[in-house]
């Protein structure tokens, strides 16, 4: 019985997708969510499926970021690459390099003749992915930024004024002296420690991560995050680990366990997760602005996105690509995109959307969830900050975290470990600059 | 004196090992034929070019001193994971073996683990030793040690062997167990006549009678903790803290998958190839001659 069943089920989809290939074009859609935002996602498709017959976006689950990356790139060398491909931020580099692989999305939408107007996008979020010139080569899906969340009930039991001034480090250093004089066991702690205190300490404090704009002008980009603000940061960071005062947790947010479960008071993360500190914190909590160092020129200026973007890849037909850029225009409309802000956290890709979610009142009834746009569009973008292009980031963020593992342990100074992660991750640029000639 | 069977012709011969063959072929042959083809070039991520580099490759990775020290953590892993797992599985083979009632029974537990995927096996190890909610951390904790293997290398390594070596105790001990039962117990009966007790008897009857089931052991573990243990590692410590449990196989991964570098990827597996190959030739001439049959 059971297999005869299975054998109809079989038959029936075998029978089934012809005809749906038939009267509508299939545009196939690979993506790294699951859970809740597996179920967001699924919702936009569904909704742009139902609101016309043209096209039927199919949606696939695969795996995590580096595995949705590898199974597209796998797929790709079989033949059998999907139309869109999702790719985290990190893996912007290695995308651009494989010129046969990708159509940029502004020619997307130029051979499909649809509306596209790039203004219409946040300048930092679709800086990370355009070129220097400002076309845009992928569609940002969902991006967030750093920002600290602040326990307000540890804070009160420390004596500390739960609304008290933490927009810098130097005052930050203050409060966790505080906290750790009263006994506090975890006064600050952090998650992805490369990605909020290297790459957007230097793009905050507008001082270069990596040279030839961050690797935006051209592949023979060396690091540079040994420099004296970087070095003054992860140093005091180190001082801090020795003390007590900053617990180091793991290299992705294992950190968040312990800040949800309210025992850490600091913690360092993106503003993404926002939803998930809401639905288990049993405290008071507040989001801020990440702290700057006083007395840097030009800090703070804007800090720098975390996430992923969808890529369209070749070798599939005219009609096709029009249906991805339909798709695309719809995940940028302005309804859809300030939902998807509004539900995730995420922030808004375009103005439009920013706006209408204020207008919505959704910021008054959610305090701080707006820090995070704030924070990103205070200010025009520079080289430093506009974002980071660089090949084999994955592999290069954890030489950092190797290094900065070194540092929290007091095995290495800041400047030892800083030089050392410079020096190993140039040698993996210089790779990827040979295999990308 | 060995017996040696001869074959009138080649035709029988032939396809007698032929299956073997084309199962070597095409599971080992051919992919580390093209291995050792991919790992003279370096290639783009997606295929669409790839540059000739020679032996470049090699150079590159013998030059860099982590992938060196790569070397050393992997030997000792490797160690500690084989001793690990065959000891407490003689142990335990020796104790069941002299159990009269219930052998069946404790023989049943001491094999379940066995079916536990490694990175399975990998997140209940880090779940018992998790630095905030652990069990054995809290208790840990609670008699004055402050256990964390998210910074400490030595605390690291212990836990990605234990976690290793956890489910290969129940692997050894199945063939212990039916070792120690071809051991002829009249030998045993004339020793313990003779006054030995039950440790002498074990060291000098029981432990060179159980010489070949070792060195079998010690080889498919040596092979085992080069190779398969690398979803425990990825679970429990992705290669940290900084790159205490980086070992050879994982790095494979690491620069594979994760860096997309598929020509550093496949010289790196030659060179495992190498490895893994010298070691068990060093163990067939050298350990299989101290082995009665």
């Amino acid at each position: 019985m059971r297999f005869s069943a299975i054998g109809a089920l079989v038959a029936g989809s075998l029978l089934a997708s012809p005809f749906s290939a038939m009267a509508q074009t299939e545009v196939q859609f690979w993506h790294a969510f699951t859970g809740r935002l597996g179920e967001l996602v699924a919702e936009q498709i569904e909704t742009f499926n139902s609101s016309q017959s043209d096209y039927k976006v199919v949606g696939s689950h695969k795996g995590n970021y580096s595995e949705t990356l590898n199974a597209g790139i796998a797929a790709f060398r079989a033949q059998e690459q999907p139309h869109i491909l999702m790719v985290f931020e990190v893996g912007t580099a290695t995308m651009m390099g494989a010129k046969g692989a990708i159509k940029p999305v502004y020619e997307v939408m130029a051979d499909a003749g649809a509306e596209f107007d790039q203004d219409a996008y946040i300048g930092a979020v679709k800086g990370y992915y355009t070129t220097t010139d400002g076309e845009m080569l992928s569609l940002p899906f969902n991006s967030s930024t750093p920002v600290l969340w602040v326990n307000k009930d540890a804070l009160k039991a420390a004596g500390i004024d739960p609304n008290v001034d933490l927009s810098t480090w130097q005052k930050v250093g203050d409060v966790l002296d505080t906290l750790k004089a009263s006994g506090h066991s975890c006064p600050l702690t952090t998650a992805w420690q490369s990605w909020i205190h290297l790459e957007n300490l230097s793009a905050y404090h507008n001082v270069p991560f990596a040279t030839k704009d961050n690797g935006f002008a051209g592949l023979d980009t060396e690091l540079a995050f040994n420099g004296p603000v970087q070095v003054k940061h992860i140093q005091t960071m180190g001082d801090w680990a020795k003390d007590g005062k900053f617990f180091y947790a793991g290299r992705r947010n294992e950190g968040g366990a312990n800040f949800r479960s309210g025992e850490c008071a600091l913690f360092t993360e993106s503003s993404a997760g926002y939803a998930g500190i809401k639905k288990e914190a049993q405290f008071d909590f507040a989001v801020r602005p990440l702290p700057y160092w006083e007395g840097v020129d030009g800090a703070p200026q804007n800090t720098i996105i975390g996430g992923a973007s969808l890529w369209v890849m070749t070798g599939h037909t005219d009609e096709e690509y029009k249906g991805v850029a339909a798709f695309l225009n719809f995940l940028s409309s302005t309804d859809i995109q300030a939902k998807w802000h509004q539900d995730t956290g995420y922030l808004p890709i375009t103005i439009a959307a920013g706006e209408k979610t204020k207008a919505d009142g959704f910021y008054k009834e959610n305090p701080g969830t707006d820090v995070a746009v704030i924070q990103m569009t205070a200010n025009q973008p520079t080289a430093n900050s506009k974002g980071l292009r660089l090949g084999s980031f994955d592999q290069i963020r954890g030489i950092i975290d190797e290094e900065l593992e070194a540092v929290w342990s007091g095995d290495k100074t800041a400047q030892e470990a800083m030089d050392s992660a410079v020096e190993r991750g140039n040698v993996l640029l210089r790779r990827f600059e040979q295999a990308n000639r | 004196m060995e017996k040696r069977v001869t074959f009138k012709g080649w035709l029988l011969p032939l396809a007698l090992v032929f299956p073997q063959i084309l199962i070597s072929g095409v599971f080992f042959f051919y992919p580390a034929g093209q291995a050792i083809w991919q790992s003279l070039f370096i290639p783009d991520p997606f295929g669409l070019s790839s540059q000739f580099v020679g032996l470049g490759n090699f150079e590159y990775l013998l030059s860099d001193k982590y992938y060196r020290a790569s070397f050393l953590t992997t030997a000792i892993f490797s160690t500690l994971v084989t001793l690990v797992s065959m000891v407490p599985a003689l142990f335990l083979a020796v104790m069941a073996d002299r159990l009269v009632k219930g052998a069946g029974t404790y023989r049943t537990l001491l094999i379940w683990p066995y079916a536990v995927a490694p990175a399975v096996a990998g997140v209940l190890w880090l779940f018992m030793f998790n630095t905030r909610v652990g069990v054995v951390s809290w208790y840990l904790g609670q008699l004055g040690y402050d256990w964390n293997h998210v910074l400490n290398d030595g605390e690291a390594m212990g836990l990605v062997v234990v976690a290793s070596a956890w489910g290969r105790i129940s692997y050894n001990f199945l063939f212990f167990f039916a070792a120690l039962q071809s051991v002829p117990r009249s030998v045993i009966e004339a020793a313990a006549i003779d006054g030995a007790r039950f440790w002498t008897r074990f060291f000098t009857i029981v432990l060179p009678l159980l010489s070949p089931t070792t060195f079998f052991l010690l080889v498919v573990n040596v092979v085992y903790a080069f190779f398969e243990t690398f979803g425990v590692i990825h679970t429990i410590t992705s290669g940290g803290p900084q790159q205490a449990t980086t070992i050879l196989v994982y790095k494979v991964f690491a620069d594979g998958f994760v860096g997309q570098d598929l020509g550093s990827s496949a010289a790196q597996s030659v060179i495992l190839l190498v490895v893994v190959g010298a070691l068990t030739v060093v163990q067939f001439r050298y350990v299989e001659k101290k082995v009665h049959y």
